[in-house]
């Protein structure tokens, strides 16, 4: 797969520039000599044409969710609407610098303020801070807004733990981690649940809070839910839900009415904004009144008809972002909210409710399901037992030769050989069908020809990748020839 | 029903009996009864494709900002992008994919990353850069991390002349993880004034070129610091002519790369450049795309190094990181790409040529005087006896700099701060100069 190096030739460029006014030397003689630089950065020399060949063609190499159905679970890979980009093209918000003062970019802060307002409704929640620029560093915030809350009380020095449950996403660990919590794993039970037991066992004066996704990582709304949050709080500590799933209860639930301390939302899941083949994202993150002075500086208030921000919070954290968070994702996600409505919100999770338990009902007659009862917006599959030596990566790998995205796959990691499937409810029930009927194909043929499994994909780009090899000798960049 | 949820009344019938159920409702019977009864609509209409837009135009046209011209910089800056750039942004195979977890429906992403990877080794002269963080000031914060978690050491070196908005998120982070930060002064001149170096250090931080604009001597830094990390937080524009801290023995070299392709956005998204020497590879957070093979031999790429992060590690990952600055790593990428090594230069010393122009011609006004007479590269700091009028006369001639206000935060007082790229024409620095002059100076003219 040829790279932009391999593509040009020395001398050709990809756009113009104006001409210098002064020779190069004496434009030169502003650096001190010993800070120049003594050769040039190798980058490549392309025309505009050649440039634009090779990253189309590298553009039809990806699968999108514009080329097809992406049941990647936990990703909540839905439509992007069109509108959305052309807006934050907008020259008044696309051209903004964010250093102006505050009487200049009214428009701007109306966008935060709007987009505030809007989530702590939908969480139910009074405080809100948009600043946190993906899902885990929304994490990290809200595990720094509690290190501040129990150092404001005094009672950091023995609130230690954090406590998780074994389906947690990795980011929660990792986050807890990072602001100095230690983690404390919470098993389990059959239902696939919080073991109430084991958290009753776990909780004490040592214990800061509790990282909950809601629902699990298993689809599984937790029914326990206000009984977790009540003996948290009653133990002294806060609770923390992930918002990743959001999905599955928007317009129908609020996670202030369940006991929530902090909530992070992720724009880029729930609210329709494109993943960017990794980012950027938004986690904006909604807190309970406790936490509220703790929240990051500054704060987007109101006063008439005008818009200001607020520095005078003595207890904040401070800032997480060195500006106002990922500003053009937050434009698509209140042009979303607003398009939506408050039935479109709740139109979102019906639709992906009903898609995942549609398509749970009628793949569990082919795959196992290790937990049979109702999911919200995904579900958990494995793949054991499909046939002599095949693995769930298999089943992902064949999937694309029938024209999917494969599911998550391997998480949970509760779950063995797992296939974690969110079908998000801008999918057509044609293309849940036709999902469907490719997942029994392809158990039959486990049984009838696994080496189409095995040597799956054979209508990719490319065929399987050796990924240990890519450890093993490393090549992290690529060398002059 | 939205344009963006498919599902018919009969399609919808079809799933429930499927499932077994009478009705939408029931889908929902497991979140306990009293949770679903405390909930409250945001009281918001349904909007149409036409009224969305009318709305966020209102607030675009809102923003008097937008139709200043930007002389204002302070780590966020006004470049030329390339129409280019934005086209292969808007490629749908790029901006509707996820996280490339599935190499072989991702060779679009992962090729673009390693390209990626390798330009900003090139710009750095670092030997491992990541596929991007959040933006320069979590970049600069993760590498204090690191540098801690290498060497052991709770104390970061970090100059008073770094950008204010980044020091704060470093300070946010430096107090989550239990780290110090002292202040490494500046001299009279506008450089870095690193006098002793403390016991139980981690790192030095030094800002190329700083948040004055003053190009910084790199040289002996390292040395004087022994193991603790040199840390260099660039514009990586000035390294098209600036001799690289790689060259200087740094050992992370992170950066602001919305100067790379990217709008100003209000500040968000940005790109976090991230880069390393190979021997801490396995330090670093990030994701990194990795060249290897398929089945048949051909050449493909992967994500390497997984088990230094969240997904796998969980507590003991490098970084709690997952989604980063993808689709804004890809815009540097394409727009280092059209630029070729002589557009990159061409754009640095047309920074430094016009801002040199300007800087010179505020100089001969009188009250008016540079703060720091080291070189610089495209920003500095005016002085002057009454800053915030002068700002306001700026204002009146529909120029935006940095106010006093915010330039003090770095401990600077009375003085504004000028930043000048290739996008400002001859006519917009002829008006701020007259601008400057305002009543009573005319005659110099």
């Amino acid at each position: 797969m040829g790279t932009i190096y391999e593509c040009g030739a020395s001398g050709r460029k990809g756009t113009s520039l104006p001409p210098l006014g002064r020779s190069e030397e004496e434009i030169l003689s502003f650096i001190p000599e010993g800070l120049r630089r003594k050769a040039p950065p190798w980058l490549p020399e392309v025309s505009q044409p050649e440039l634009v060949r090779h990253y189309t063609r590298l553009s039809r190499m990806n699968y999108g969710v514009d080329t097809g159905f992406y049941p990647l679970g936990s990703c909540t890979m839905k439509y992007n609407p069109k509108l959305h980009e052309e807006l934050a093209r907008l020259p008044g918000f696309s051209g903004l610098h964010p250093l102006l003062p505050e009487e200049e970019v009214q428009g701007a802060l109306g966008v935060l303020w709007e987009l505030s307002e809007y989530l702590k409704g939908i969480a139910g929640m009074p405080g809100v801070t948009l600043q946190p620029a993906a899902g885990a560093h929304g994490e990290l915030t809200g595990m720094l807004l509690f290190k501040r809350y129990f150092e404001d009380r005094e009672e950091l020095e023995k609130r230690v733990k954090i406590l998780l449950p074994d389906s947690a996403h990795g980011t929660n660990p990792a986050s807890a981690t990072m602001a100095g919590f230690k983690v404390v794993s919470i098993p389990s039970d059959a239902r696939g649940m919080v073991d109430l037991a084991a958290l009753k066992a776990a909780l004490g004066e040592d214990v800061a809070g509790i990282m909950l996704t809601v629902p699990n990582t298993l689809g599984i709304f937790e029914e326990d839910i206000l009984e977790i949050t009540r003996l948290v709080h009653e133990a002294g500590g806060l609770c923390y839900f992930d918002g990743a799933n959001l999905n599955a209860y928007l317009g129908r639930a609020r996670p202030g009415d369940m006991g929530a301390d902090v909530f992070h939302f992720n724009l880029h899941k729930t609210f329709s904004t494109p993943h960017g083949g990794g980012g950027p994202g938004a986690g904006p993150l909604a807190v309970s009144e406790p936490l509220v002075p703790y929240l990051p500086l500054p704060q987007i208030v109101r006063q008439g008809n005008r818009y200001a921000l607020d520095w005078d919070r003595p207890k904040s954290i401070g800032r997480v972002h060195p500006y106002f968070g990922n500003f053009l994702v937050m434009v698509k996600a209140l042009a979303y909210i607003l398009l939506l409505g408050d039935e479109g919100l709740r139109e979102v999770s019906n639709g992906a409710v009903l898609a995942a338990n549609y398509l749970k009902e009628r793949l569990k007659k082919t795959y196992k399901l290790p937990h049979d009862r109702l999911c919200k917006h995904e579900f958990v599959l494995s793949g054991e037992g499909l046939g002599e030596g095949i693995r769930t990566l298999d089943i992902a790998k064949r999937l694309i030769d029938y024209g999917f995205h494969p599911p998550t796959i391997y998480f949970p990691l509760i779950v063995k050989e797992a296939l974690m499937i969110e079908p998000t409810e801008t999918e057509p029930k044609e293309v849940l069908d036709a999902f469907c009927q490719a997942m029994e194909e392809i158990a039959q043929e486990a049984q009838k020809s696994p080496e189409l499994l095995k040597e799956a994909p054979h209508r990719a780009p490319v065929r399987r990748l050796d990924e240990a090899r890519a450890v093993r000798q490393p090549i992290l960049r690529e060398s002059p020839a | 029903m939205t344009e963006y949820i498919p599902h018919t009344p009969e399609d919808i019938e079809e799933m429930l009996s499927a499932i077994g159920l009478k009705s939408l409702e029931a889908l929902f019977s497991d979140i306990p009864e009293e949770v679903r009864r405390r909930y409250r609509p945001l009281g918001l209409p349904r909007g149409d494709e036409e009224k969305v837009r009318r709305h966020l135009e209102g607030l675009a046209k809102r923003s008097t900002g937008r139709g200043l011209i930007p002389f204002l910089g302070g780590g966020i800056y006004d470049h030329f992008v390339p129409a280019v750039v934005n086209y292969v942004i808007s490629l749908p195979g790029f901006y509707t994919a996820y996280t490339p977890y599935q190499p072989e429906v991702s060779q679009g992403t992962l090729t673009w990353m390693f390209e990626y990877q390798t330009m900003i080794c090139e710009l750095t002269g670092m030997e491992v850069a990541n596929s991007s963080m959040y933006d320069g000031a979590t970049a600069l914060a993760e590498a204090a991390l690191m540098a801690h978690r290498t060497v052991g050491g709770r104390r970061v070196l970090v100059p008073r002349s770094l950008n204010p908005q980044v020091r704060e998120v470093l300070a946010t982070y430096a107090w989550g993880a239990g780290l110090e930060l002292l202040d490494v002064p500046y001299s009279e001149e506008g450089k870095l004034a690193l006098e002793g170096v403390p016991e139980g250090l981690c790192a030095l931080v030094v800002q190329q070129p700083n948040f004055f604009g003053v190009i910084e001597d790199l040289s002996g830094l390292k040395e004087r610091i022994g193991k603790a990390f040199l840390i260099v937080y660039v514009n990586p524009i000035a390294l098209g002519v600036l001799e690289p801290p790689g060259a200087f023995g740094a050992d992370v070299v992170v950066g602001e790369g919305q100067v790379l392709g990217n709008p100003m956005g209000f500040g968000g998204p940005l790109l976090g450049i991230f880069a390393t020497r190979g021997e801490h590879l396995r330090r670093m957070p990030g994701r990194l795309a990795g060249r290897t093979m398929d089945a048949e031999g051909r050449p493909g790429y992967v994500m390497a190094f997984q088990t230094r992060e969240q997904h796998i590690r969980r507590e003991r990952a490098t970084s709690n990181i997952c989604t980063n600055s993808a689709l804004c790593a890809l815009a540097a990428t394409v727009y280092l790409a059209a630029l070729g090594p002589e557009g990159l230069r061409r754009v640095a010393l047309l920074s430094i040529e016009r801002a040199h122009d300007l800087a010179s011609r505020i100089k001969m006004l009188p009250g008016y005087e540079l703060a720091f007479s080291r070189p610089f590269f495209n920003e500095f700091a005016v002085r002057c006896a009454a800053p915030e009028e002068a700002v306001a006369r700026l204002r009146e001639a529909g120029i935006a700099v940095l106010p006093p206000g915010l330039v003090a935060k770095a401990g600077l007082d009375g003085a504004f701060l000028v930043a000048v790229t290739e996008k400002r024409t001859e006519e917009e620095l002829s008006r701020f100069v007259e601008a400057l002059k305002g009543e009573g100076y005319g005659d110099d003219l």
